[in-house]
């Protein structure tokens, strides 16, 4: 079960994922992140803390817009992982490609700051 | 209970492979962190059986069978669709994938990195996978 709430902060878009994102839903989390990207954000901001578990489905749509993010200028963060699915994240690598922070206020800090 | 699971080609049974791994897992010295990268594994390797090899037919079946030798887990998934040996396949590299935009091909690369070993073997229209992972006895 996965379920995404969209929630509007100032300037900042965030995507709540509440549950698990496996290869049956996806498909949800890439068209809501369509959909912030058409509307149009500066900052999208992933709230992690939430999500069970996420598989390599989940993960892809995360890489598939990375190349998008930098041409349109969005700046991209993720929040709130827990220990497991932070660890995930590693094993790829993909701490190391995706802006990963503890909390959301160290994720907005970080943006004013750079 | 009962080691052996009967997987329908639906990613919608995901949900329900997890938590017999989750069930099987816990009878094991592995930390919480190994225990939810096994059960990631093992649907990796699932998912992609699934949805390639089966097309997301619900009629058809995976088995997977969960065993103890030696000090070693071996998850057993058993399929009868087209061969998809995962030891021959060549992961793609994470920037082969940011600049395709594509949605797959890691998941193979996180089975490769969270299993100890991995047998495959493909005899009279059977394939059996095997994923492997040492525990603290």
């Amino acid at each position: 079960m996965l379920r995404i709430e969209k929630i509007k902060e100032e300037n900042n878009d965030i995507l709540r994922l509440i549950g698990e994102v496996d290869a049956s839903n996806s498909v949800l989390l890439d068209q809501s992140i369509q959909e912030v990207v058409q509307q149009g954000t500066s900052f999208l901001l992933i709230d992690g803390k939430e999500l069970g578990y996420i598989s390599s489905a989940g993960l892809g749509v995360f890489m598939s817009y990375l190349d998008d993010f930098s041409e349109r200028g969005i700046r991209f963060a993720i929040f709130g992982l827990n220990e497991q699915v932070g660890e995930v994240f590693k094993i790829l690598g993909l701490d190391r490609l995706m802006s990963i922070f503890p909390d959301k206020s160290t994720a907005i800090a970080a943006q004013h700051e750079s | 209970m009962n080691p052996k699971f009967n997987l329908s080609c639906s990613t919608a049974a995901l949900t329900e492979l997890r938590s017999f791994l989750q069930q099987k897992l816990a009878f094991y010295r592995l930390s919480e962190g190994e225990k939810h990268q096994v059960t990631l594994a093992v649907e990796e390797v699932c998912a992609n059986l699934i949805i390639h090899s089966h097309a997301c037919n619900p009629k058809e079946e995976i088995q997977l069978e969960v065993k103890e030798f030696n000090k070693k887990i071996i998850i057993e998934i058993i399929d009868k669709g087209n061969a998809f040996n995962l030891l021959e396949y060549q992961v793609p590299n994470l920037n082969q994938v940011i600049e395709e935009k594509r949605k797959g091909g890691i998941g193979i690369l996180l089975v490769k990195k969270i299993m100890d070993e991995i047998q495959f073997e493909s005899k009279n229209g059977k394939n059996i996978c095997r994923l492997i992972k040492n525990f603290q006895p």
